[in-house]
């Protein structure tokens, strides 16, 4: 195992804890949208997408990798964009 | 390390904190918004920074990529109702799920046919993780966003021997991963795994009833923060690795309240196959004689309440009724009643359905109250009204020992003075379990499509 694995090995399982810390304590109102708006970041894959396509690399490689910047960003806006337009509708008073 | 790939690494941390500072924020209802635009932030500054990557030597398909998908996402994030929202999180689970399979089978090829660099162990294992935890995202959350939307069958599906034919094709994919990781240049090992876990992820999915959905999308919005963590992994790229952890901790958080709110193992869920299709067969009941009541007699006790809590349930999304019944309550709270909603965790088709859908009958979320806070409230209401829910206000969770519900947390509408009940028709709920309370003294049905009982009972309001 290298070094870098390990090192990417303890980012991983410090961030999952991280994860937990920060999220315990969601009201089951935001549920809907706290699960929408973590999918959306989780479309961070397009980075590794935008990479795997524009890079010099074999046709299959610039395929599958166009693919992945569609599935990605469908994932990335739509969930970002639907987040916010439920969380607009959460008020405290209209009246 | 040149300077560029040091300033990258920098941006790439900045989004990380934005991630985290956005999933903080997420978790408060005044500050969700902000929440959800720091995160935007942080991914737009991931993907800006990316596009600048010396390894890029052509932007066309990167374009064609952007645009085809932001069009997709944008017109399905604005078009969708706020009933449909389980199917939208699903299939957009299984799109992050897709693309960190494609990613990670782009850099296999990449890494084939490199004449630079090679294929080595450390590839192959990080490569078989990624591929086997996306291709269950992706397929996984196929079937769920299929039964959601009515294009599968909603109640379990089981074939003889399910559970043992999904472990033998977990061992075969456990095998091919040891083959592969072996012989990395054999690429009939990697499309071998990704063709089994897709069947796996159908076969795994397809056995789980409608009302146990809440679970199926937590647990695969969890796999589809792995599925990209362990593309990270694959890419050494930490941004990956650390969005996609706090990603799959959040869905793991949600998976373990909506399993406790039913009072069941996750194992129970995903392999217990629980769950009829719109009500099995009538219970030992069903030839009991019930009164049914119309809407004159609902506003009579609802005029002459103190306070009425409105327990909604997955009955309200599928009749669409969510407006016309806080026009209802609008109408009572005018005539000085205390009106309040009392939403059970797991109401609805996933975490917090019958949130979003009252959030857009502009219901303020201050009388939206969770099971916890309202459950000692039925006490002093005279009327408990339920809106297209069943299982959970079902007594027999209390006390039936042998009942697929016995043990779920519910809501207790039957301490309230009058149970008032919408429903279609008798039939017993999700669970396949004839509910007592539709035949206690104290319970009016009233029969009927939600929406349509509702607006009567609007019209007669508005009469009187």
């Amino acid at each position: 195992m290298t070094g870098t694995l390990l090192v990417a090995l303890y980012i991983f399982v410090l961030a999952i804890f991280t994860g937990f810390e920060v999220i315990t304590k969601v009201p089951p109102l935001l549920h809907t949208p706290l699960m929408s708006g973590a999918n959306a970041i989780s479309g961070i894959t397009l980075v590794g997408a935008v990479l795997s396509t524009g890079m010099d690399a074999p046709v299959v490689t610039t395929i599958l990798g166009t693919l992945a910047v569609v599935f990605a960003t469908i994932n990335v806006i739509g969930g970002f964009l639907v987040t916010d337009r439920m969380l607009e509708m959460f008020k405290k008073d209209k009246e | 390390m040149t300077t560029a790939e040091v300033i990258t690494k920098l941006f790439y941390l900045l989004s990380a904190v934005l991630f985290i500072f956005g999933l903080k924020n997420l978790s408060s209802p005044k500050t969700a918004r902000r929440g959800n635009l720091f995160a935007m932030l942080g991914m737009f500054i991931a993907v800006v920074v990316t596009l600048f990557d010396y390894q890029i030597i052509d932007y066309t398909w990167i374009i064609v990529g952007l645009i085809v998908g932001g069009t997709i996402g944008t017109i399905a994030a604005k078009t969708v109702q706020m009933t449909q929202m389980p199917q939208m999180v699903a299939i957009f689970n299984g799109f992050g799920g897709g693309a960190s399979v494609l990613v990670a089978m782009a850099e296999y090829n990449n890494l084939l046919q490199s004449p630079v660099q090679s294929l080595g162990l450390q590839d192959a294992v990080t490569i078989s993780i990624s591929i086997i935890i996306g291709t269950i995202t992706f397929f996984g959350s196929l079937i769920a966003f299929g039964k959601l939307q009515g294009l599968v069958k909603g109640s379990p599906v089981v074939m003889p021997f399910h559970q043992a034919i999904n472990a033998l094709l977990f061992f075969i994919v456990l095998v091919l991963a040891v083959l592969a990781v072996l012989n990395p240049a054999n690429s009939l090992y990697f499309y071998g795994i990704v063709l089994l876990m897709a069947i796996l992820g159908i076969t795994t999915v397809i056995p789980i009833g409608g009302a146990d959905m809440p679970v199926v999308i937590s647990l695969l919005n969890s796999y589809s923060g792995l599925a990209a963590s362990a593309t990270g992994f694959v890419l050494m790229n930490e941004v990956l690795i650390i969005s996609g952890a706090l990603v799959g901790a959040s869905g793991l958080i949600l998976t373990n309240i909506m399993c406790v709110a039913m009072n069941r193992s996750l194992t129970n869920v995903l392999f217990g196959a629980v769950g009829t299709e719109g009500g099995g067969p009538s219970g030992p009941g069903g030839d009991r004689a019930v009164t049914e009541y119309t809407a004159d007699d609902a506003v009579i006790l609802l005029e002459n309440a103190n306070k009425v809590i409105i327990v909604p349930g997955y009955g309200l999304a599928v009749a669409q009724a969510q407006h016309v019944l806080h026009e209802m309550a609008k109408l009572l709270i005018d005539r000085g009643v205390n009106v309040i909603y009392a939403i059970h965790p797991v109401a609805g088709r996933m975490p917090g359905h019958m949130n979003v859908l009252l959030a857009e009958a502009n219901v303020p979320y201050d009388l939206l109250k969770d099971l916890d806070e309202v459950n000692d409230e039925f006490q002093t209401a005279e009327v408990a009204l339920v809106v297209g829910a069943n299982d959970v206000i079902n007594p027999a969770a209390r006390t039936e020992t042998d009942s697929p519900i016995y043990g779920m947390p519910i809501m207790n509408v039957d301490e309230a003075d009058h149970v008032m009940i919408i429903k279609r028709s008798l039939r017993p709920g999700f669970a396949g379990v004839d509910n007592e309370l539709f035949y206690d003294d104290k319970t009016m049905m009233l029969f009927g499509d939600a929406k349509d009982m509702v607006t009567k009972i609007v019209s007669v309001l508005k009469e009187t």
